[in-house]
């Protein structure tokens, strides 16, 4: 369990942002954290800070830093601008009041899926959630699932491996003689079916918010099975390969782990049909199975 | 890489105020079919009692019956039993991939259903019923 922080009712004034001794891994701040001192305020109080202002509450952890083995909370107040998401506030904290707060970014467009945060009690991407939406004080956390290397950076490989098991890349029955390559063409009608699933960034929301692949680390969780029925619904890969990857897909921990509870298809930020795109592949599997001639 | 860490079971049951209608439709959905299946035993055990005669079938039923608890009982079991045979057919919509987009009002609309069932039900169940 993590230890959220208690805000004192009437902040300790402190280092005003600009000082330069607010920045920079040797800071104060630091220093009292390498003797296992609490941090009680790492922000400028709010009346400090000129026009309105938004709390944060930033999970914080670093096995490195003896201050910091235990989770806890940070809170972080950021002057609020029109259209701001949750990463520049984060990013505001980080550049402004704490250089050792640690999360990953990338695009700033929801192209990349670095910044899948857990916001508020929901996977979302920081980069397309408006803070105008959310409570405060908003609470940023890493993605639930996963474990934690620091701060709001988790460690994605059992994902990565996941999406791995269902070889994402495009194969084709009968390569054709270099002398005389064609283009593979795509009906629109086939394009229109995959076009959804071919929006993944590989950001990780479903995988953490799914509570199958919470239970069972085999599982190959919505984000593969998605990537799977991208390949699996292209008319352009023919018949045997789609056998093939329905064979990886109806294994015990593949389609047939998920339970419909629809968790993925709701936090997905490219708005995947991903429950559908599961439930279509176990169709798929069954009829591959009846199928006696 | 150094050491990392795992916030656990524990954290995770926590979450359960972050769960939306699919999750608590699939959680009710599990815990019905295991009171159905409790149920069931129950059932059987009753049923048993005319092995003896139908003497010993008639005293059991009625003794039952004339418990009040038991009456409630049988109101929540209706209830279990409604729940689950309504989300069951939700569930085969969505195994069809019929209204996926409407899985949550679906849901909703089945928990209204049972309700009103229920409450139906009651005059029926506890007619006659002595506290």
């Amino acid at each position: 369990m993590s230890t959220q922080q208690q805000q004192p009712e009437e902040p300790q004034s402190q280092e005003a942002p600009e000082d330069p001794e607010m920045r920079g891994a040797e800071s104060p701040v630091d220093e009292k954290e390498k003797q296992g001192g609490d941090i009680d305020q790492q922000t400028t109080p709010e009346d400090e800070l000129e026009g309105e202002t938004v709390h944060i509450k930033v999970f914080r952890y670093d096995p490195e830093v003896e201050g910091k083995q235990e989770p806890r909370f940070d809170d972080f107040h950021v002057p609020f601008e029109k259209g701001m998401t949750v990463l520049d506030a984060v990013m505001y904290a980080r550049d402004t009041y704490d250089s050792s707060l640690t999360f990953r970014h990338s695009c700033r467009q929801a192209v990349c899926g670095s910044d899948a945060f857990f916001v508020n009690g929901k996977q979302r991407l920081g980069c397309k959630t408006q803070i105008a939406d959310l409570e405060q004080p908003i609470r940023i956390e890493p993605l639930p699932h996963q474990e934690v290397v620091k701060d709001l950076v988790v460690d994605m490989d059992h994902f990565y491996d996941q999406m791995h098991t269902v070889e994402p890349y495009f194969q084709d029955e009968d390569t054709p003689n270099p002398a005389d390559l064609e283009e593979q063409r795509q009906s629109p009608e086939n394009r229109e079916k995959i076009k959804m699933s071919s929006r993944c960034i590989w950001c990780g929301a479903c995988m953490s918010s799914c509570n199958i692949a919470a239970g069972d680390n085999d599982y190959l969780g919505p984000a593969a099975i998605n990537k799977a029925y991208k390949f699996a619904m292209d008319d352009r890969e023919g018949e045997e390969i789609k056998e093939h990857r329905l064979r990886i897909l109806e294994q015990e921990h593949g389609v047939w782990r998920c339970q419909t509870q629809f968790s993925c298809t709701e936090v997905c930020p490219k708005d995947i049909p991903l429950t559908e795109h599961i439930q279509e592949l176990k169709r798929e599997a069954v009829k591959k199975n009846l199928k006696f001639w | 890489m150094s050491q990392s860490y795992n916030r656990g079971l524990i954290e995770d049951f926590g979450r359960w105020k972050e769960f939306s209608a699919g999750m608590w439709a699939w959680i009710f959905h599990k815990f019905t079919g295991w009171m159905l299946i409790g149920y069931l035993f129950t059932h059987i055990a009753v049923l048993s009692s005319s092995l003896t005669g139908p003497e010993a079938y008639t005293n059991t039923i009625g003794g039952l019956e004339s418990l009040f608890i038991v009456r409630v009982l049988e109101v929540g079991l209706l209830a279990v039993a409604v729940f689950h045979i309504l989300n069951g057919l939700r569930l085969l919509m969505v195994d069809l991939g019929v209204g996926l987009e409407a899985q949550d009002k679906s849901f909703y609309a089945s928990l209204v259903l049972t309700a009103i069932i229920t409450v139906a039900s009651v005059p029926t169940f506890l007619d006659g019923v002595t506290l």
